[in-house]
């Protein structure tokens, strides 16, 4: 053994959704003035998205920026690439007051596809995960059950769910009692 | 007797018999059927025994309300006791048997109890088993337990899952009957996002039964039978895709802000189905419409809880939904013309009704009157029940006349008394969040002041009745109330209601009931102690009067004396009556005496599906370490710490706790020790005011510390107490990264980020909890240099890395590692932080290049003993909410060159400062053994209250394989002017451990092993 493994190692369910631990993923938490055009360019630039508002998440391919809170961003990049996006973010904010933080390994990341992925979350969090309230674009950082949790849902109906890695067994549990066949609740679709 | 017609029920289908058992007695029903329709369709009229008397009872009521017939259901990982049979669908294979019997339903012991019911008054139990005191506890409560008591609790596991949905509406619509149809109709016609839910599994509730084969094509909505508008209108709701209906899902509970929880019961009719039995909704709705119907109540006569005596709604229910008649000969009983139509129908059915006996005495005949009068029913006007004939089930009534006495006019055989008292809106959801209530004199009933409705944040009201919940008890009336409520809603939430018209109804006038809570009125006390108000708590009128006359006045005072309304049904049935007769008996109208408080859930809602996920390995998150795998596949003893499970120690084949943390200890202090550490918390602290945000946080001084070290901190709250500790390493000028303890991650986390966002919000600094960035794994004892060093090519050296300096190295094949030269042992140690996602990797590398020097991991206990040896202390041993550094003699970590810090100024306060605290010390035991954990250390003389005065406590006792012998620590009046004393800890079998005070450490003093 001689990689990054993810806590998981890629574990997955089928129910009426499916569930798969997506594996290690780059996260940078970046703590910072949100209005600063400097702050700003230097995410951008990291993860070459739009700059998120207010609990939105920018994706472009395998990178997204996140808003976690007014003074908070989560980039995803790929895993291999974080020690070089904060070098260059710490250089693009040299002297101001910012900080950026390499959190990958302090994570789990799970994709859930399939018709009923608004539901799977819908028992899990308290989060009104109707088609017209919760749009494609949208985070919410939030708990799942007896977690933290953050997600989102891509274009392509899947959601992308960020838990903290000591849980990723709790979460996957969780994740997978939602999506039993024969629990379908046929209200979201 | 009662049994199946040969026509009739409207939601059965014959087609699809079902076999069930009760109480081992195989018997067979109908798909459609409910387990109390089709009980009585095998003519079981006795279901169960009551609470305290052991009386026979069936069933009384047909839907959520009854409170007798109650059932275990199910059996082994199925069952559940105190199961309403109204409200349980029959499905195939159901096995149920009554409760509260011994030996048997037919012959019950315990009915003795009836016969002594003049000596069972309402407070006969406080009255009689108040002294000796210590007997209500260990004799009389196991007695009365096992001899009162409904069903028995379930011994196995149950093997149903159970879950929860968070759900968003504009509005919710609770009930399914026409109100509830037309409201959500009107509300989502708007516009609005909205849920219907009805409890049974059919909509459309009692107003078809109500309408079916009385004044036929006189009672019509639109001009079509109500049978006819419910499916249309059915219909017309599933063509609306913003509206979700959902039947067999009750509303629970009404919230603050619109909180509102749904009970689905998703598979109890289909139990061979896959999926969740219970779905626990958790709703925000913007505006709640309780549709809710309402309830008969029974009138109070003697021997009104004889099977056979049910509400009059009921008996036409069963005959209409189910083709069940409750007997061939039902005498009616009412105070209302709507009993009428109970008579209407049987008799249309082609069964018996001997007589109506009307309470009330009018000036001419109602249409309900006339008709009945025109089938050739007798009706009695004036007159009541003295008293029912029968035990076990009705054998016939005894006529008087209700303004009497209940001298017996005339005795009539039956075999039911269909019984009407009036009618009680369902204001539980209403009242469930302050909804106030008004009396209505004209209908003896509690209805929503909608002036008073529960209110919002805005300050608006959230909760809107609609239909007969809201009093409007005739058909015309309840559209046109349920229209105006599902507009109100609508236009609450943001939408703009059409200008359509309520549904136009044909109706029927009925003429006024008159309230009757005793029959006859002046029924003596013979027919009041067997004139039955709460069935299932067996309270009887005379109770609630007793109770009365012993002083408890208030209704809330009374109903816990008496326990009415207290049972598993919450009084449905006997609440109104209840305080009718209490008004009555306090002389005070009743809106004075005013009703209990009205809590969710309304009816009984399962355990499990409270719990949602929450059981088996979702019970709670463990956390778990990226090298927690090993831990379990190499014998840990796993102890749990926060939401972690750490390894206590390492179990080898045959070892006990003691064996193997005596080995771990030992190998470590000798050679090599290996301790996963990841879980203590670690904390970035980062921004130009990061030192001068440190020096306020820790009692030492922090901005001093040089890049590449680290300094031990304390950190205080600001009522001076310890809270937390850890070592500090400074990564760079403006960056710190603080370790604190495992339990203290997230709130040391969250109390940096309170002072931050709260009182020191221009400061410069941004923290970010990272403890599960890193797996932490410390690599402890004499060779551990040795051992990194076959690790890595970086310069480890006592030089190079000295004693309190970190380095960034790099491990094995490139893993990039952070090095602490740190120690909790008292060894040469090393705390390397790598990456979690390869920590075990590392872990595994260090066992590998490890094993020729014995490497040995090590767990929890091997740590606190380890740093006990050298007198380290330990938040939460030597600390415990109430101690500060000063106890701990810790005046070393409290810099005095700073202004302030938090817990300075507290510190300084006169009991702070106080040199009588009890300071800390070692302990040595005479006799080498180990003090008791938490003993007490006892002085001279005896406190105030004659125990004997204390001078101290152990907060941390071993045994320490390193000294074989017992250590300890503690807290001691001037423990540390007292070197070399000995005092008496006693234990709890009384005798006494004499222990000498020492220095609390035990183990290299001078630190000469960690610093090498």
């Amino acid at each position: 053994m001689s990689n990054p493994v993810s806590a998981l190692q890629g574990a997955s369910f089928d129910g009426f959704a499916k569930v798969e631990e997506a594996g290690l993923c780059g996260m940078i938490t970046l703590r910072g003035d949100l209005a600063s055009a400097k702050v700003k360019k230097a995410v951008v630039n990291a993860t070459g998205t739009e700059m998120p508002g207010q609990r939105e998440v920018k994706v472009a391919g395998e990178n997204a920026l996140a808003w976690m809170s007014p003074d908070e961003l989560l980039a995803l990049v790929p895993y291999g690439e974080v020690t070089d996006k904060i070098a260059a973010i710490d250089k693009a904010l040299a002297g101001q007051h910012y900080l950026a933080v390499n959190v990958s390994d302090a994570r789990a990341v799970f994709r859930v596809s399939g018709t009923g992925v608004r539901e799977v979350i819908a028992k899990l969090s308290p989060v009104d995960l109707s088609a017209d309230a919760f749009t494609p674009g949208m985070i919410r950082r939030t708990r799942m059950a007896q977690v933290p949790a953050a997600f989102w849902i891509g274009e392509d109906g899947s959601a992308t769910v960020i838990c903290f890695r000591s849980v990723a067994e709790y979460v996957f549990n969780l994740l997978k009692g939602a999506a039993a066949p024969g629990s379908e609740v046929g209200l979201l679709g | 007797m009662s049994t199946r017609l040969a026509t009739g029920g409207r939601l059965l289908n014959k087609d699809r018999a079902y076999q069930f058992t009760f109480n081992g007695k195989r018997l067979s029903g109908y798909e459609g059927d409910t387990l109390a329709s089709a009980l009585l369709a095998n003519d079981q009229m006795l279901i169960g025994r009551s609470f305290k008397y052991h009386r026979p009872r069936g069933v009384v009521a047909s839907g959520a309300e009854e409170p007798n017939g109650i059932v275990g259901l199910g059996e082994g990982a199925k069952f559940e006791p105190n199961q309403r049979v109204t409200t349980t669908e029959l499905f195939d294979g159901l096995t149920c048997a009554s409760q509260n019997h011994w030996p048997s339903l037919e012959f019950d012991v315990g009915a003795i109890n009836t016969k002594l019911s003049r000596f069972l008054p309402a407070g006969f139990y406080y009255k009689t088993f108040i002294s000796p005191r210590p007997f209500w506890k260990h004799v009389y409560e196991p007695i009365i337990r096992k001899s009162a008591g409904l069903g028995k609790a379930p011994k196995d596991r149950d093997q149903d899952t159970y879950e929860h949905f968070y759900a968003f509406f504009d509005v919710v619509v609770i009930g399914g009957g026409v109100a509830g149809l037309q409201a959500a109709l009107a509300a989502g016609q708007a516009g609005a996002k909205v849920l219907l839910m009805e409890q049974t599994a059919h909509w459309g509730g009692r107003a078809v039964v109500d309408c079916h084969g009385v004044n036929e094509g006189e009672e019509n909505v639109n001009g079509t039978p109500v049978d006819k508008f419910v499916d249309e209108i059915v219909a017309e709701l599933e063509k609306l895709d913003n509206v979700t209906m959902r039947t067999r899902m009750m509303g629970a509970g009404v919230y603050d802000h619109g909180y509102l929880i749904g009970y689905e019961r998703v598979t109890d009719h289909q139990p061979e189905l896959d999926g969740p039995r219970h779905r626990l909704w958790r709703i925000r709705a913007g505006q709640i419409v309780t549709a809710t119907g309402a309830i008969e109540r029974p009138l109070s006569f003697a021997g009104n809880d004889i099977p056979g005596v049910l509400l009059a709604s009921a008996i036409r229910d069963y005959a209409v939904n189910y083709g069940v008649s409750v007997g061939d000969r039902t005498v009616v009983v009412t105070n209302n013309d709507d009993a009428y139509r109970t008579a209407i129908t049987l008799k249309s059915l082609g069964l018996d009704v001997p007589v109506i006996l009307d309470a009330r005495v009018l000036p001419e005949d109602s249409a309900l009157m006339a008709q009945a009068k025109a089938l050739g029913i007798r009706v009695m006007m004036g007159h009541g029940v003295a008293a029912v004939k029968g035990g076990k089930r009705v054998t016939g009534v005894e006529v008087c006349s209700q303004a009497g006495e209940g001298a017996v006019l005339e005795t009539i055989d039956c075999d039911a008394v269909a019984m009407s008292g009036g009618w009680s809106p369902v204001v539980h959801l209403w009242s469930h969040c302050g909804g106030k209530l008004l009396w209505n004199n004209d209908f003896a009933m509690f209805q929503p002041d909608v002036d008073n409705p529960p209110r919002g944040a805005d300050g608006e009201g959230f909760v809107i009745p609609a239909g007969s919940a809201n009093g409007a008890l005739d058909l015309s009336g309840i559209l046109a109330d349920a229209d105006a409520a599902g507009k109100a809603a609508a236009k609450a939430t943001g939408h703009k209601p059409g200008k359509g018209k309520a549904p136009s109804v044909q109706g029927i006038t009925e003429a006024p009931m008159a309230a009757v809570w005793l029959m006859p009125q002046g029924a003596g006390v013979k027919k009041r102690m067997k004139a039955w108000l709460d069935y299932q708590n067996d309270v009887k009128v005379s109770d609630v009067q007793l109770a009365a006359r012993e002083g408890f006045e208030s209704v809330e005072h009374a109903k816990r004396y008496t326990t009415l309304g207290m049972a598993t049904d919450q009084g449905k049935l006997s609440n109104i009556n209840g305080l009718a007769i209490l008004s009555d008996a306090l002389n005070q109208p009743i809106p004075q005496t005013g009703t209990t408080t009205f809590r969710p859930p309304y009816t009984p809602i399962s355990l499990s599906a409270i719990a949602g996920e929450a059981r088996d390995e979702r019970f709670q998150p463990i956390r778990k370490t990226p090298i927690h795998a090993w831990h379990e596949e190499n014998g840990a003893f796993f102890e749990p710490v926060g939401q972690w499970r750490r390894p206590y120690c390492y179990h080898k084949p045959g070892e006990s706790n003691h064996d193997a943390v005596k080995r771990e200890i030992n190998q470590t202090r000798e050679s090599l020790g290996l301790l996963d550490a990841s879980t203590l918390g670690k904390i970035i602290v980062k921004g130009p005011d990061a030192g001068k945000f440190l020096d306020m946080l820790y009692t030492n001084m922090m901005s001093t510390l040089k890049p590449g070290r680290c300094r031990y901190g304390l950190m205080c709250n600001e009522n001076g107490f310890l809270m937390d500790d850890g070592v500090v390493a400074r990564i760079d000028e403006d960056t710190f990264l603080c370790h604190t303890t495992t339990g203290g991650a997230e709130s040391i986390h969250g109390h940096m980020e309170e002072w931050l966002q709260t009182e020191w919000w221009d400061w410069k600094v941004y923290t970010a909890n990272v403890t599960e960035q890193y797996a932490q794994i410390a690599v402890v004892g004499p060779k551990a240099r040795k051992t990194l060093e076959k690790l890595t090519d970086a310069d480890i050296s006592a030089d190079a890395l000295p004693f309190m300096a970190w380095a960034d190295i790099t491990i094995g094949d490139g893993i990039p590692a952070r090095a602490y030269r740190i120690s909790f042992s008292g060894e040469l140690s090393y705390e390397i932080a790598v990456p979690a996602s390869r920590g075990r990797e590392f872990w595994d590398l260090l066992l590998a290049v490890g094993a020729e020097d014995g490497i040995t991991p090590y767990g929890t206990e091997g740590l606190h003993v380890m740093r006990a040896e050298k007198g380290f202390i330990m938040i939460g041993d030597e600390t415990d909410g109430t101690v500060i550094p000063q106890d701990l003699n810790m005046q070393w970590a409290i810099s005095k060159k700073k202004d302030d810090y938090l817990g300075k100024r507290a510190q300084e306060r006169s009991h702070m400062a106080d040199p009588n605290r009890w300071k800390l010390v070692g302990l040595e035991t005479v006799d080498g053994s180990v003090l008791p954990d938490g003993a007490y250390c006892v002085g001279e003389g005896t406190n105030e209250n004659g125990q004997k005065n204390v001078q101290g406590r152990v907060t941390s006792t071993y045994y320490s394989p390193t000294l074989d012998k017992g250590i300890a620590m503690g807290l001691v009046h001037n423990g540390p002017d007292r070197m070399g004393e000995v005092i008496d800890f006693p234990k709890v079998d009384g005798a006494v451990v004499k222990a000498k005070i020492v220095d609390p450490i035990f183990y290299d003093k001078d630190g000469e092993k960690q610093n090498v």
